[in-house]
């Protein structure tokens, strides 16, 4: 299971990148494993402000649906086209080309509260 | 909680990169590879399953069939040694105690064959039903079972037997040495609608017969597959699942499996089922497939073209063979129309579906 050390977490299993006051927002690893095969991922919210802990959309793989949880708050500025066409990206490069948002930061400080890659590995082990 | 039972294959199934999970009291392999992999390759080619979590009964005596009668749906008069029947038990208040397959393996003894989840529950009825002195045996804890499906199975494992397996014709079996070992029994049967068998040994032969395939169906690309693909290759057939399409609330003519009520005999619920076969039934177990995009799951409402609930989702996936929403469930007879419009309610929306005639692929 793969936990980039550059990357900050949530206990939902999401992983957040920041550069400069965009936060590129995605699904970690042992996420897209619990979920088996993603066959579609619904967003319907771009362009919306969402608060921390909003749902912005639904990942539904073969067996089973999860929620998708704003880790941090801000409006979804874009949403990775290519998970429409290819929802399989998201299970075989959750960290890459399986990103799913991009949000503009309101609350730059709420980054703090994230989990680095040490404490999401405790998360998760 | 009670401790989970496992197969004699879990740590085959660990080495080979299993994710296990509890099902049924025992801790199962859902997938290896992943799911689509999985069923496309028993679609395609060949995949091989380790459901030794089923329970069988050995039903032996001259009166065994008299209690196969009194208890199954079905005709087991119909049976000869060789043959299997599928079969549902009515549970004597209309609903189903459990489906099951009944192999009729000497002149007066049966293996019946039940869902994990059911076997003290199925055990304690026919015991209750058994006033004709039938010697009846548990041997689920010592039984491995495993099936071998897709239209590659039979040429896979035609290097392990004597056993003419492209001969055998489907609902029969036979008994012989199957990789070096006696007393097998193959029979031509499956849960996945793309051919196969099921392979039933004592469990100290596991790894071995488990081994010996997976070498003999590498040509063929064998794969093992989990109880995730297992049940979207069901699904695609349209096959019950017990606990979702069936269960102890509905009755086997709602079900649509009125082809294994047979009122040629007296059983239980005999006079109960004959009589909605006459009359007709409120409710209808039907399949639909999604026209909009959206995955039906089990207990998501339907609505008719006049907007009103008319039932629940019993069973639903994504179909890897289609990539499309597939489902099963329980609407009024009056909405049960193949090509009928339904609208499975998903997150608050009513996504557009189409009941249809199964199976689906």
């Amino acid at each position: 299971m793969k936990i980039p050390a550059e990357l900050k977490y949530t206990k939902d299993h999401e992983w957040v990148s920041v550069d400069g006051d965009i936060a590129t927002v995605g699904i970690t690893d042992f996420a897209q494993g619990e979920l088996g095969d993603v066959v579609y991922v619904e967003i319907e919210t771009e362009g919306d402000e969402l608060d921390e802990g909003e749902v912005f959309g639904t990942v539904e793989a073969v067996k089973t649906v999860s929620d998708l949880f704003m880790p941090v708050s801000g409006e979804v500025v874009e949403v990775n086209e290519k998970i429409e066409s290819e929802p399989e990206v998201v299970n075989d490069d959750p960290y890459g080309e399986g990103w799913m948002i991009k949000v503009k930061l309101s609350d730059a400080g709420q980054l703090d509260s994230l989990l680095d890659a040490s404490a999401y590995e405790s998360e998760v082990g | 909680m009670t401790e989970l039972k496992s197969t004699a294959l879990k740590d085959i199934h660990l080495a080979a990169g299993a994710k296990m999970v509890p099902f049924a009291g025992y801790e199962m392999p859902i997938q290896y590879s992943g799911l689509t992999d999985e069923h496309l390759a028993v679609r395609n080619g060949v995949g091989m399953f380790d459901v030794s979590h089923m329970g069988e009964f050995i039903l032996r005596g001259s009166k065994a069939i008299d209690l196969i009668q009194k208890i199954s749906s079905n005709d087991a008069e119909k049976l000869e040694k060789g043959k299997i029947q599928y079969s549902c038990m009515p549970n004597g208040r209309g609903g189903i105690v459990d489906d099951l397959l009944i192999y009729q393996v000497e002149d007066d003894a049966y293996m019946l064959v039940v869902n994990a989840s059911n076997i003290q529950k199925d055990w304690q009825w026919i015991e209750s039903h058994n006033s004709f002195g039938v010697q009846m045996q548990d041997i689920s804890d010592r039984t491995s079972l495993l099936a071998v499906q897709g239209p590659k199975a039979a040429e896979a494992l035609l290097g392990l037997t004597d056993m003419e397996l492209a001969e055998m014709k489907y609902y029969t079996f036979q008994k012989g040495t199957f990789a070096g070992i006696e007393n097998v029994l193959v029979s031509a049967t499956g849960y996945t609608g793309s051919g196969g068998f099921e392979i039933y040994f004592e469990n100290q032969h596991a790894e071995k017969i488990w081994n010996a395939i997976m070498e003999a169906g590498m040509p063929f690309g064998i794969k093992p597959a989990g109880l995730g693909a297992r049940d979207t290759l069901r699904l695609e057939k349209g096959f019950c699942l017990y606990g979702n399409d069936i269960t102890d609330e509905t009755s086997p003519i709602e079900a649509g499996l009125s082809w294994i009520t047979k009122f040629t005999k007296d059983f239980v619920d005999h006079k109960y089922l004959k009589k909605q076969k006459e009359n007709g039934v409120s409710r209808k177990l039907v399949a639909f497939k999604m026209i909009d995009r959206g995955i039906p799951r089990q207990h998501y409402p339907l609505f008719n073209e006049e907007d009103e609930q008319t039932g629940e989702v019993t069973s639903g996936t994504s179909s890897p063979s289609l990539k499309l929403g597939i489902g099963m469930g329980y609407v009024k007879t009056a909405d049960a129309k193949i090509g009928n419009s339904i609208f499975v309610e998903v997150r608050g929306k009513k996504v557009k579906a189409e009941i249809v005639k199964l199976p689906f692929v």
